[in-house]
């Protein structure tokens, strides 16, 4: 059962001075729901940002079953089977929800711009097929209603939604979610929270960052702890709550968590 | 002009509407049938010379459509590609090198050719947006203009400033375009055969632009347009997709150039300047970005207005001042000048904008509605 589904091997990530992630080793297995908490700035953001390829980091390596990610191409890595939401929101504002989860399918999609022209057969099927399951995804979020609407008109909790969804197209096998709650209203969080727990029991795996820490240690099977870009803890959420330098980095840092 | 633009905007809108629908379409193919007989009976040829100018600039327009309104990306040296297609044909086609080459065999090797090219000017801008792919775009729209300026020496192959002239016209067949064609019952008159050509070639590219929006890669040009980060979340290959919007838009003014150059018969590197890119931008933002129907509005009012001012200028003045006071040469531009101004002005999204893109504006405009979303490093 605890097979390892991804791997991060001392991670190193600095921007000028800052050093944002520092030798990170952590293990995600099958089917987990695995959190990722600490103080802001910690590098959480950081740590997402190497995984799906949109940083090289300075050293350390991922490895995604099987397969090192050695490429840092985002659109390789999502092809892998690795889908992510950002921190703030970043939604095309101007697309309708519908379009947006469109666009999530791409990588999966085998049309190219000459059946695109010639608008041939499997070209009308693949498109039919890709609506049909985009607005699938949509009813699956909860924002079916919203389908013809612009991503910018939706409210910030649908949006939020709109983010998953288009995550979900994709088709991973990991999902990586950047503070998905925050800026959430506790009835909204009450709703992404079955949400998450809908797509785990799909059996998508899901990487979890999060501010609310009720969410956090009533969600996630086993949890990272980062600090100032290093990693100070990684285990179960009732041992992860005991930690000596957890509390230390939560209460030392002033946090509100 | 604006009911125009409302029956047009109906035409293309409400396919619900069945009857009515079709019905329209049958008579916008009718009018576009007849137009050049028209044209030239009511305004005489040099019209109608314009008319197929105006069509060669609606392809030239969409082609820029698809970099510019579809993928988002600011090319300030559009024309380039229309000076490869247009050269490409005068080198194949005329006595230059002795080549005679065939439109069938021409036509689409400019495209390709200009499609090339596009890659080559999309290779190195690929990190670059807004202002300073504008700066590199304008720069390489002059270093192909300046090639062909200079690649008379030490081998002639441009002929440099003096241009190529006595190009082959366009042949379908044995039938040169260039002379009446008779049909029996009627001769057609050059223009107006070049008018047919031009107008099929630009359905086609309009088709082309069309199934490109509502497809695969047009979704995925619309999200690299919107935010370039999230379409690499997504799994687009924003580097291929984006050359792939240069090659594409670059096809388009590949096959005007060829068009122009038989139709011309003539071409020198003076019809390929910056101000030729800013037209054909100015179509495509006056018109509505990214919206097809807007964009051929605007190729075609550009086109013609100019050509109005300057007929009008001088006859007004006299009626007016009893005296030419100033140039119609100058005055044209400056009334062009003007209109732009204005329509920016007062219809920043263009003149006719998809209704996404109207909202879209007005959004922006609306400056002091509160942000819904705080913002914060990614
Ligand atoms: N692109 C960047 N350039 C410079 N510094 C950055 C960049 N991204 C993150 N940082 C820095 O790295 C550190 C970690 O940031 P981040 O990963 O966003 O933290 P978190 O998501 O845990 O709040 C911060 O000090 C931040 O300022
Ligand atoms: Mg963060």
């Amino acid at each position: 059962m605890n097979s390892v589904l991804l791997r991060a091997d001392n991670i190193s990530k600095s921007f000028g001075g800052v050093q944002a992630l520092k030798d990170v080793s952590l293990t995600l297995n099958k089917g987990e729901v695995y959190g990722l908490i600490g103080p802001n700035g910690a590098g959480k953001t950081t740590f997402f940002n190497c995984l799906t390829g949109l940083y090289v980091p300075d050293s350390g390596q991922f490895t995604f079953g099987d397969t090192p990610l050695i490429s840092h191409a985002p659109d390789k890595t999502v092809r892998q089977g690795i889908a992510r939401t950002f921190q703030n929101i970043r939604l095309f504002a101007n697309m309708t929800a519908l379009e947006n989860v469109m666009v999530g399918r791409h990588a999966r999609l085998r049309s190219n711009i000459v059946s695109d022209i010639l608008r041939t057969p499997f070209n009308r099927r693949e498109e039919q097929a890709t609506e049909d399951m985009a607005l699938q995804l949509l009813h699956y979020v909860g924002i079916s209603a919203r389908a013809h609407d612009l991503a910018k008109h939706l409210s910030y909790g649908d949006q939020r939604r709109l983010e998953i969804a288009r995550a979900l197209a994709t088709n991973p096998r990991l999902l990586c979610l950047d503070e998905p709650a925050a800026g959430m209203n506790a009835n909204e969080t009450a709703g992404l929270r079955q949400l998450i727990e809908a797509i785990r029991a799909d059996g998508i795996s899901i990487l979890l960052i999060e501010h609310d820490v009720q969410l956090v240690m009533g969600l996630c099977d086993r949890i990272a702890v980062l600090d100032y870009g290093e990693l100070i803890c990684e285990d179960v959420p009732a041992i992860v709550q005991q930690h000596p330098r957890v509390i230390e980095a939560y209460l030392g840092s002033g946090a509100h968590a | 002009m604006k009911m125009t633009a409302r029956f047009l905007a109906r035409l293309t809108r409400h396919p619900a509407d069945n009857r009515v629908h079709w019905l329209a379409w049958l008579l916008l193919g009718l009018l576009l049938a007849i137009l050049p007989w028209l044209v030239s009976a009511g305004f005489g040829n040099t019209w109608l010379r314009i008319l197929n100018f105006a069509l060669l600039y609606v392809m030239l327009a969409l082609g820029l459509n698809i970099v510019v309104g579809f993928a988002g990306l600011l090319d300030m040296g559009y024309i380039a590609f229309y000076a490869v297609g247009a050269y490409l044909w005068a080198l194949l086609a005329s006595p230059q090198f002795g080549l005679h080459w065939p439109l069938w065999a021409i036509l689409p090797l400019g495209a390709g050719v200009a499609g090339l090219f596009g890659v080559l000017l999309g290779a190195p801008t690929l990190k670059l947006r807004g202002d300073y792919l504008a700066i590199v775009t304008l720069g390489f729209g002059e270093i192909i203009r300046i090639f062909l300026n200079n690649l008379n020496a030490p081998i002639n192959i441009t002929n440099g400033p003096q241009g190529i002239s006595a190009i082959d016209p366009v042949h379908i067949g044995s039938l040169s375009l260039a002379r009446p064609i008779d049909l029996g019952f009627v001769q057609v008159p050059s223009l107006v055969s070049y008018y047919y050509l031009f107008l099929i070639a630009a359905l086609a590219i309009i088709g082309i632009a069309i199934r490109l929006e509502r497809s695969r890669v047009g979704r995925a040009w619309a999200a690299i347009r919107e935010d370039e980060v999230a379409a690499k979340a997504c799994g687009i290959n924003t580097r291929n997709v984006k050359l792939l919007a240069f090659a594409m838009g670059a096809t388009f003014g590949g096959v005007a150039g060829g068009l122009f150059a038989g139709f011309q018969q003539f071409v020198s590197p003076e019809s390929f300047g910056l101000l030729e890119s800013v037209m054909v931008l100015c179509m495509v933002v006056l018109g509505g970005m990214g919206h097809i129907p807007g964009v051929i509005f605007g190729a075609l009012l550009l086109t013609i207005l100019p050509e109005f001012f300057r007929h009008i200028a001088g006859p007004v003045q006299q009626s007016l001042f009893g005296t030419v006071l100033i140039d119609p040469e100058n005055l044209r531009m400056l009334l062009f000048g003007l209109s732009l101004v204005l329509v920016m002005r007062y219809r920043p999204s263009g003149l006719w904008p998809s209704p996404q893109r109207r909202r879209e504006i007005e959004d922006v405009q609306r400056a002091d509605a509160p942000a819904d979303v705080p913002v914060s490093p990614m």
